[in-house]
């Protein structure tokens, strides 16, 4: 053992020189400035949501400086850059700039004003809607990958089933049925606290045993919830309930949230998992952190970056959705301007008036074609083995 | 048991501690057969002793480290505490002996949380502490920085940035952090070369000088476990196969697995002649278990009774215990 004692040297404290400092950011930055793509879509981006924010104080008040609802009939139909005639007009209904700058629509409303309006109602329900998905996801997504392994009692699940019926009927005027349902449930729940304290497991074993059997575990049961909704058509499924609801921008971004948020649980399930079973998990959980602690300080800023790749490009299919939806008439109500309206009435003019279909159009392509590009690109940072392919 | 206990100052001792995982295969997940990973595994470790742990790998040695963290549930056995056998432990009652132990990982990559900075990595455990050093947490930062050898200045840095000893020193780092009085080192060197690993190994002895420290040590390499180790235990397929003072283990081994993993590490001393031959080494399948001695389809010296007895820890002198009945039989005429 001598040569051992001899290998381990006594350069026991020498450092050896530690690297630049280079932070996380800055890493960031050199290798997202690399794609130009990247670059030109948040560079879009940027702008699309400063056109958003401004078009909302601009478009909106008691006299608002672009008009979006202010109807010119003797001035339908003029091409982008037409000159407002201003013989027929009244001084307040000239158009800001003194140029219809994209024209007008068959109410000779200006479209320019109309588009503005618009940009707002895509920007908040793309974030908004995206937002819930999100929410919902990680939520959903990080109770199925960290607490996945438990199992649920199969009397936990009648209950709740028991609970919702119970619930449901009283919604719908069956009180008194509504009421038995749900305060049995409460009986059930008093019995089994006090069956816990005096141990009877000679009287009904059976029933009992099936009862406390384990049904399912967190894991399937969130899984197979995502595997359901993602059977349905999402589109046709925002539709249907959308033609149940009262039409309202808010409605619109609730529903696209909720039948949205299966990819985010699918990505943030499986980051868990990985995540779960590392090094610094077990350190953690070693040290003796809480659970709240270990999830929300260890894991989650770990998991977050793919979740906000999948939100970029999720901001993306719901602006399309919305479209897609104030297209058909089912979005937005009318008096308010979405790209999706205007491009639906444009439609009827496509060829006296193919501005009014192609404005929107163009507009819709170009951002939804930005946040893709800028959510293609975050992902090629925040995952270095992509990165290298480059 | 209790007084023998108190006696030999053991902070840690496990008595036939099982893990079985389950083979599950099919549409429906049905169990198909078990993975004896640890299978009635005991050991002890003496107040600021060493015992090293050592075997090839796969043969359930992270996982023994895991089931004392509890950071695996097991399935049988005891893991006596300071005198509390805390496997059957609630969360709630593991509190005051969660940061008894520690842990020291063998990948120093995967260790450390890449999104947080070293200091608040450490901090995490400061933390844990509670009021001890609400004042000066910094303080103790630099304090225990400079204990593991990095300067205070790698406190703003992330993971990343470092190399893989700097790395493992971080880790220690955060072992001590909590004060611990066992701490569990799961290979912390095979993953570094050889004259980091005599700094990372001459950092644990001195640690263990300075603050009593008990450690149980997981390795591969029987030449670190040999110079640092107080006591051995080998380890194969789930059983420990043989436990001895480190001396022991090196002079006078009896069971065969330890001979022919003795007689597998490159000789350090030319003039010391081991007097044994290699096994006809293929490496065992880890999940298939035969009955009888899990080491019989290797050992050049099986005869038809390791096939069925069931093997038991036999003592050979004191404080050398060997699973081999051949090696019971005849220690008196092992090679010494
Ligand atoms: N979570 C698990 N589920 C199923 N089997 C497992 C699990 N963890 C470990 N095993 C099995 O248990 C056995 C022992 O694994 P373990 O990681 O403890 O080996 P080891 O001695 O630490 O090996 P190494 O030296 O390579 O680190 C292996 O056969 C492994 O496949
Ligand atoms: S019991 Fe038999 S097979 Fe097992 S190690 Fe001893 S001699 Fe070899
Ligand atoms: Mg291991």
């Amino acid at each position: 053992m001598n040569m051992v004692e001899k290998k381990l040297s006594n350069d026991f404290y020498i450092e050896s020189p530690l690297p630049p400092k280079r932070t996380r950011m800055q890493e960031f930055q050199r290798h997202f400035g690399q794609n130009r793509l990247a670059i030109l879509g948040l560079f879009i981006f940027i702008l699309f949501f400063c056109c958003a924010v401004t078009g909302l104080f601009l478009t909106s008040g008691s006299r608002p400086i672009f008009d979006p609802a202010m109807v010119r009939l003797q001035e339908k139909l003029r091409p982008p850059l037409a000159k407002p005639n201003l013989d027929s007009l009244q001084p307040q209904e000239v158009p800001a700039l003194g140029v219809y700058l994209m024209g007008t629509d068959d109410l000779g409303r200006d479209v320019f004003a109309r588009m503005l309006q618009g940009a707002w109602v895509s920007l908040t329900v793309g974030f908004v809607a995206v937002g819930i998905s999100v929410l919902i996801g990680i939520f959903m997504g990080g109770i199925a990958g960290y607490f996945g392994q438990h199992h649920i009692r199969t009397d936990h699940i009648l209950f709740t089933l028991a609970l919702i019926l119970g619930t449901g009927l009283v919604i719908v005027n069956y009180t008194f049925i509504g009421i038995v349902i749900i305060l049995l449930c409460l009986a059930y729940i008093f019995y089994s606290c006090l069956a816990r304290h005096e141990s009877t497991e000679k009287e009904t074993p059976v029933l009992k045993a099936v009862l406390h059997s384990n049904a399912v575990s967190v894991d399937t049961l969130i899984m197979r919830i995502v595997d359901i909704m993602l059977c349905f058509p999402s589109f046709f499924l925002i539709l249907t309930v959308v033609a149940l609801l009262p039409a309202s921008i808010y409605n619109i971004m609730i529903v696209i949230g909720l039948t949205s948020w299966m990819g985010t649980t699918r990505f943030v399930r499986a980051e868990f998992l990985s995540l779960r079973e590392q090094d610094f998990v077990a350190a953690a959980k070693a040290l003796g952190l809480s659970n709240f602690r270990i999830i929300f300080r260890h894991i989650m800023p770990n998991a977050i970056a793919p979740v906000l790749v999948s939100a970029t490009i999720g901001i993306a299919s719901a602006i399309l959705t919305e479209a897609g939806l104030s297209f058909l008439g089912f979005g937005v109500p009318p008096p308010h301007a979405t790209w999706g309206n205007i491009l639906s009435n444009g439609k009827n003019f496509i060829f006296d008036a193919p501005w009014l279909t192609f404005i929107p159009g163009v507009a819709i392509l170009i951002v939804v074609l930005s946040f893709n590009l800028f959510g293609e690109g975050l992902r090629d940072v925040m995952n270095p083995k992509l990165r290298e392919r480059h | 048991m209790e007084s023998k206990n108190k006696n030999n100052h053991s902070i840690l001792r496990i008595e036939g501690l099982k893990k079985y995982f389950p083979i599950r295969r099919g549409f429906l997940q049905k169990i198909h057969g078990w993975v004896k990973a640890v299978d009635g595994v005991s050991f002890e470790i003496e107040q600021g002793k060493t015992m090293g742990l050592v075997g090839e790998s796969g043969c359930g040695k992270t996982t023994v480290a895991r089931l004392i963290l509890k950071l695996l549930e097991s399935d049988a056995g005891k893991i006596i505490f300071q005198g509390h056998d805390i496997r059957r432990f609630s969360e709630k009652e593991m509190k005051p002996y969660r940061k008894e132990i520690q842990i020291i990982f063998q990948d120093p990559f995967g260790s450390l949380n890449p999104r947080m900075t070293i200091g608040q990595s450490i901090e995490e455990g400061i933390r844990i502490l509670g009021n001890k050093h609400a004042t000066n947490r910094k303080e103790r930062l630099e304090t225990l920085l400079s204990m593991v050898g990095m300067s205070s200045d790698s406190s703003d840095r992330y993971p990343h940035e470092f190399s893989g000893g700097q790395r493992q020193r971080i880790g220690i780092a955060r072992a001590l952090s909590v004060e611990p009085s066992l701490i569990v080192c799961d290979e912390p060197v095979s993953a570094l070369d050889v004259s980091i690993q005599a700094q990372i190994i001459n950092l644990l002895k001195d640690l263990q000088d300075q603050l009593g420290l008990s450690y149980l040590f997981i390795s591969h390499d029987l030449n670190v476990v040999g110079y640092l180790c107080n006591t051995i235990s080998v380890m194969y397929k789930g059983h420990i196969m043989e436990f001895a003072s480190s001396e022991d283990i090196f002079n006078h081994p009896h069971h065969p697995y330890t001979i022919s993993l003795l007689s597998a590490i490159p000789d350090p001393d030319p003039d010391i002649k081991w007097h044994v031959k290699p096994s006809n080494g293929h490496i065992g399948d880890s999940d298939v278990v035969p009955e009888g001695c899990k080491y019989q389809d290797r050992c050049t010296i099986a005869e038809t009774a390791c096939l069925k007895d069931k093997m038991v820890f036999e003592k050979v002198r004191e404080n050398h215990f060997v699973r081999c009945w051949k090696a019971a039989k005849n220690h008196g005429s092992s090679p010494d």
